[in-house]
C-alpha cells in the first residue's frame, strides 16, 4: 500500500514539474493554459491520492480535495481563456487557424434565438 | 526513505519556481494570472505532501481551504479582466 | 411553476444528501455529536441552497445512467492520462512540435450540466481547451490542429465523450 502510494506521488510530482516547465516554456497564454491545466490537474490529483494511500485513514478527506481540484481546475482555465481572448490577447503568430470571428457571429444568432 | 520524499518535495518546489518566473516575467496580465494559478495548484499538492511528511492532518484542511480560495480568486480576476469590476 | 413544485422535495433531499456526504467525508468519524451537527448544518445549507443545487433531483436517475457513468469514468481517466503524456512530450521536446489554433465544434447536448461536463472533459483531454460556449457551439483551442472543418473537428474531439454524456444527462 505504502509503495503504491509512493509510486503515485512520484508520478504526480513529475507531472507537477512538467506543468511548471510547460507554463515557463510555451509561447502564448492559451498554450500555457493547456500545459498548466492538464499537467497540474493530473499531478495534483495523483499526488493527493498517493498521500491517501500512504495514510489510509486520511483517504476520505484526500478524495474530497482531489475531486474538488478535478472539478474546479478546468473551470478556472476556461474562465481565464475566455477573459484573455475577450480582453484582446492575440494568438501566437505561428497559429494555424483562428475562428473567433465566426464565433462572434454565432453568438449573435444565439442571442436572437434566445430572445 | 526521507531522501525519496525530499526528491518529491523538490520536484514540486521546482514547478512552483518555474511558475513564479512566468508570473514575474509574463508579457501580459493573463500570463501572470496563469502563472499564479499554476502556483496555487502546485502549492495545494505541496501542502498535502507536507501533511504526510510531518504527519499532521491539520495541513489537509489548509490545502482544502486554499483550493477553494484559489478557485474563487482566479474567477474574480477573470471576471475583472473581462468587463471591469 | 407546477413542474418545479413537483420536484421541490426531491431537489431539497438531493442538496441535503450531498452536503451530508461531504460533511461525513470531511470529519471522518462516526461520533454521534458529529453526526448530529452535520445533520443540522446540512439542513440549513439545503434550505438556503436547494434552488441552485440541481434542477430535477433524483427523479431522472436510472440504472442505465449509473452504468454509463461507471463506464464513462475509466474512459475519461484513460483519455486524461494520454493527454498528459502528449503535453509532456510537447513540452520536453526541444523544438516544441505545436501547431496551435482555434476551432469551432457543435454539440447535441441540451442540458447545462451536460455541456459543463463535456467542456470539462474536453479541457482535460488531449491538446484541447474549451474557451467559450454559446448555444450549441463551442470554441476550442487546439494545440495540434488536425482539421479546421467543424464536423471533422467535432468528430475527432468530442464524439467519444458525447456518446456517454448524451445518456447520462438525457
Amino acid at each position: 500500500m505504502r509503495i503504491f502510494g509512493e509510486i503515485l506521488i512520484g508520478i504526480g510530482t513529475a507531472f507537477l514539474f512538467l506543468g511548471g516547465l510547460g507554463i515557463f516554456r510555451l509561447p502564448d497564454v492559451y498554450n500555457r493554459l493547456q500545459a498548466g491545466t492538464k499537467c497540474t490537474t493530473l499531478g495534483a490529483f495523483s499526488t493527493i491520492l498517493g498521500v491517501g494511500f500512504v495514510h489510509p485513514n486520511w483517504m476520505l478527506k484526500a478524495i474530497v480535495i482531489a475531486v474538488f481540484i478535478l472539478l474546479t481546475n478546468p473551470i478556472s482555465a476556461h474562465a481565464l481563456a475566455r477573459a484573455s481572448y475577450k480582453s484582446g490577447v492575440k494568438l501566437w503568430d505561428k497559429s494555424v487557424v483562428d475562428r473567433c470571428k465566426e464565433f462572434e457571429e454565432c453568438q449573435e444568432i444565439g442571442k436572437e434565438e434566445e430572445g | 526513505m526521507t531522501a525519496l520524499w525530499l526528491l518529491f518535495l523538490s520536484f514540486s518546489a521546482a514547478g512552483i519556481a518555474l511558475c513564479l518566473v512566468r508570473a514575474a516575467a509574463g508579457p501580459t496580465t493573463p500570463d501572470r494570472v496563469v502563472g499564479v494559478d499554476g502556483m496555487a495548484t502546485i502549492s495545494i499538492a505541496l501542502m498535502v505532501l507536507l501533511a504526510s511528511f510531518f504527519d499532521r492532518q491539520v495541513y489537509l484542511d489548509v490545502a482544502l481551504v486554499y483550493a477553494v480560495l484559489g478557485f474563487i480568486g482566479v474567477l474574480a480576476v477573470a471576471r475583472y479582466m473581462e468587463r471591469g469590476v | 411553476m407546477d413542474a418545479q413544485g413537483e420536484h421541490r422535495t426531491q431537489r431539497y433531499l438531493t442538496a441535503f444528501v450531498v452536503s451530508y456526504g461531504v460533511w461525513l467525508a470531511l470529519v471522518g468519524t462516526l461520533n454521534w455529536q458529529e453526526l448530529l451537527m452535520g445533520g443540522v448544518l446540512s439542513a440549513i445549507v439545503a434550505a438556503f441552497g436547494w434552488r441552485y443545487f440541481s434542477q430535477v433531483g433524483f427523479s431522472r436517475l436510472s440504472v442505465k445512467k449509473l452504468l454509463y457513468l461507471i463506464v464513462y469514468i475509466p474512459v475519461f481517466f484513460w483519455a486524461m492520462i494520454k493527454a498528459n503524456f502528449d503535453v509532456a512530450y510537447r513540452v520536453i521536446h526541444p523544438r516544441m512540435p505545436i501547431h496551435p489554433g482555434v476551432v469551432l465544434i457543435k454539440t447535441d447536448l441540451k442540458s447545462d450540466s451536460g455541456k459543463l461536463a463535456l467542456a470539462n472533459s474536453i479541457t482535460l483531454t488531449p491538446g484541447t481547451l474549451t474557451m467559450d460556449v454559446k448555444g450549441n457551439s463551442m470554441l476550442v483551442h487546439w494545440i495540434n490542429v488536425k482539421s479546421t472543418d467543424t464536423e471533422e473537428a467535432t468528430r475527432i474531439i468530442s464524439k467519444r465523450f458525447e456518446r456517454y454524456l448524451k445518456v447520462i444527462f438525457s
